[in-house]
């Protein structure tokens, strides 16, 4: 917390190492040393992996507040549901058993606009495969909550935990598509910025692009998250940390659409900074890398799938971005991105 | 996904880096260079250029970041606004610079109205959609962000809305930092974009009387290389003298229409940069006939009253001034890695992603990443 005033800020809910800081220091603490058997808290994973039998259930919760909430691409419905099924599939469970959805409503929020958003729930819920079986509404005073916020939590059952600490050296680092979509189209209609071209959020469920990828690699698979919040460079800050390896990132091989690398430039802000809602960041064994990719490329949520990094011994917890030009650290970000001057 | 852009390509900046080396090398001794552009530092860090410039060229960021070297005083003045409830606008790269007790972003924890824009004319909307409330735009940046706030003012904006200009003019401070004693610069590499309304012939009389070349360059990655193989050729040669290798841009006389409402709307007046100097006619401020925009004029600001309970004692042992200047590193800085991190930043530096002392913390110094092999 910022000493000046001792108040929450802003910048401690944009995924980056403030926000980490915040949780490690405020919730980890005390919750890692009370006892559990399985993937908890101290993981700081997408998740947790509770082990039942020989299979684990995999639990994750996310609470989802955006402006604006109707944007490009997508809407705070469609985002609730992939939020929360995506990080189960990021753990391995690839079928969620189900999902609950809490609504917390602003007094005057328009009707016609919750039906909308209910809409877009439904819709999701379609095409992820996944049922919301229980929930919960309440209304609060105008100006005591922001419109709408929407809690998922999702379950389901997995024989493998994927976790995202266990990247080895040598590893490829793969990513399902297109970076940085979500971010800059979410920015770019929150701030008004009418920017010419095809800016569009990536917010879809992966459950099934994830589940194919799982099915053809297996075990060459070590380690997935989706970069959300933070983008890209904030996933693969915490899976080196994580895993203790250094990773050699290609910045030529990222796959960027003409739109997102003409806004990034316009508004100063670095893709691989903002999130997706769409796409996944695989570790996979060297001799695996091909496959995995042409598998992924089969699927229409994987098309621009590409390998863009290697994992090496060097520099644990670093990415070392090659930019075709020369060699630099890639900075984690820290708070939300804000358009540059200069 | 688009085709290798034009001044993006690797190959040719493998060979400009080559021609540079061999300059330097025919020089024979270590030679620094000063660029004063928060953008060129951007483009050196983001493609990663600083790998492929020779080990005897020390390429110095200067006072080119126009956040970095607003001062205390001015934050103070925006912070002291919005906190008597007028909404603050500005570019999002000023909030987390610290004034003397809090930053635009602590004053926003705390309930202030401050609002990212990117654009004076968004800042304008902004006043338009709420005639109710004072609107104030915080502006800061050189002369090339300055002409766009000019534009806005000049073009009868609404009543509530105001400016609270921290506005630099860049010629003035390269005077500065050429005097600096113990100042090892031999040559200046100029912001294209500011050149685009200044023109290139504004550095010619700081080249007779200083002695150093000037080179204005563009912000491509072939860019910066070209401008600096023109560069270390000039100093080499000994012919001091000014070279546009921004062309496609810049021309001799500049941008001559933004130079007339440039100096319609401001005067260059005397000031402090953050950490460097009092910079003569180093600061723009709006002139009398616009004082009715002009958010100094508009509303009592009494930044004293912030410096009642936090007397700005750390601010003084802050040696950013020296770090941009090129004449000390952050290892030199006594808060540097204790009171000064990037979480509770004490200078400049520090805020920015391109400050000197956010990168020497983030990275441990100036790391030799070129080792590093990947398995084929």
């Amino acid at each position: 917390m910022s000493a000046v005033t001792g108040r929450v800020s802003l910048k401690q809910g944009g995924g980056g190492r403030a926000m980490r800081a915040l949780i490690e220091r405020l919730f980890i603490a005390d919750f890692a040393s009370m006892p559990f058997d399985g993937v908890g808290l101290a993981a700081m994973d997408d998740g947790a992996a509770i082990p039942i039998g020989n299979e684990f259930l995999i639990v994750t919760t996310d609470s989802h507040v955006i402006k604006p909430i109707f944007f490009p691409g997508g809407d705070i419905g469609r985002i609730s549901i992939c939020g929360t099924v995506n990080d189960l599939a990021m753990m391995g469970a690839t079928r969620p058993l189900g999902l609950t959805c809490g609504v917390i409503l602003e007094e005057g929020f328009d009707l016609a606009l919750l039906e909308r958003i209910q809409q877009s729930l439904v819709a999701t819920c379609r095409e992820a495969g996944v049922v919301v079986i229980t929930g919960d509404t309440k209304v609060m005073g105008r100006g005591e909550v922001d419109g709408i916020v929407i809690n998922t939590t999702g379950v389901g059952m997995t024989k493998r935990p994927m976790r995202d600490n266990a990247l080895e050296p040598g590893d490829r680092i793969v990513v399902t598509g297109t970076i940085g979509d979500h971010g800059l189209a979410v920015m770019a209609a929150r701030h008004g910025l009418e920017l010419e071209g095809d800016l569009k959020s990536d917010v879809a469920p992966i459950n099934s692009l994830i589940e194919a990828a799982l099915h053809a690699c297996g075990d060459s698979i070590h380690a997935m998250k989706d970069p959300t919040r933070g983008g890209l460079a904030s996933a693969l800050h915490e899976m080196a940390a994580k895993s203790v390896v250094g990773i050699v990132l290609n910045e030529q091989k990222v796959p960027l659409t003409d739109a997102v690398r003409a806004a990034g430039e316009i508004l100063g802000i670095d893709p691989l900074h903002v999130a997706n809602e769409g796409k996944a960041v695989i570790g996979v064994a060297a001799n695996a890398a091909d496959a995995l990719v042409a598998t992924l490329r089969t699927h229409p949520l994987g098309r621009d799938a590409a390998v863009i990094g290697t994992c090496v011994t060097e520099r644990p917890g670093s990415i070392i971005l090659d930019t075709g030009f020369g060699r630099r650290l890639l900075a984690e970000p820290d708070g939300e991105p804000l358009p540059r001057i200069c | 996904m688009s085709d290798p852009l034009k001044f993006r390509d690797p190959e040719m900046a493998r060979s400009l880096a080559a021609t540079l080396a061999r300059l330097v090398d025919d020089i024979g001794r270590p030679v620094a260079v000063m660029h004063v552009c928060g953008s060129h530092e951007q483009a050196i860090a983001k493609f990663g250029l600083r790998s492929l410039f020779p080990k005897n060229l020390n390429v110095i960021m200067g006072p080119g970041c126009p956040v970095c070297v607003t001062d205390v005083p001015e934050v103070d003045e925006g912070v002291v606004l919005a906190e008597q409830g007028v909404h603050i606008a500005t570019y999002g790269d000023m909030l987390k610079v610290p004034g003397t007790v809090k930053s635009l972003a602590d004053a926003q924890a705390c309930g202030a109205k401050i609002h990212v824009v990117y654009s004076p004319s968004q800042a304008v909307e902004l006043a338009r959609r709420m005639p109710e409330e004072e609107v104030v735009f915080f502006a800061t940046g050189f002369e090339t962000t300055a002409v766009a706030t000019a534009a806005v003012i000049v073009d009868n904006p609404p009543k509530n809305f105001s400016v609270l200009s921290a506005h630099k003019y860049i010629p003035p401070v390269m005077e500065i930092v050429a005097e600096m004693p113990g100042s090892r610069v031999e040559g200046f590499l100029a912001a294209g974009h500011a050149a685009t309304i200044t023109g290139w012939e504004v550095f010619e009389p700081f080249v007779l009387r200083h002695n150093l070349p000037v080179v204005v360059a563009g912000f491509e990655p072939l860019d910066i290389l070209a401008g600096l193989v023109e560069l270390v050729a000039l100093i080499k040669d000994g012919t001091p003298r000014v070279v546009n290798t921004f062309p496609r841009c810049v021309t001799r006389e500049g941008n001559m229409a933004a130079q007339v409402e440039l100096w319609r709307v401001f005067r260059a007046t005397g000031g402090r940069w953050r950490g460097i100097a009092h910079v003569p006619n180093g600061n723009l401020r709006l002139r009398d006939e616009w004082a009715h925009v002009d958010a100094r004029k508009r509303f009592t600001i009494d930044v004293t009253g912030l410096w009642n309970y936090a007397p700005p004692h750390l601010a003084h042992e802050c040696i950013c001034g020296d770090i941009m200047a090129g004449i000390k590193n952050p290892y030199d800085c006594t808060l540097f890695n204790k009171s000064c991190v990037p979480e509770t930043p004490v200078g400049a530096c520090m805020v920015s992603n391109e400050g000197t002392c956010k990168i020497w913390h983030l990275y441990g110094g100036v790391p030799d990443l070129s080792e590093i092999e990947v398995p084929a």
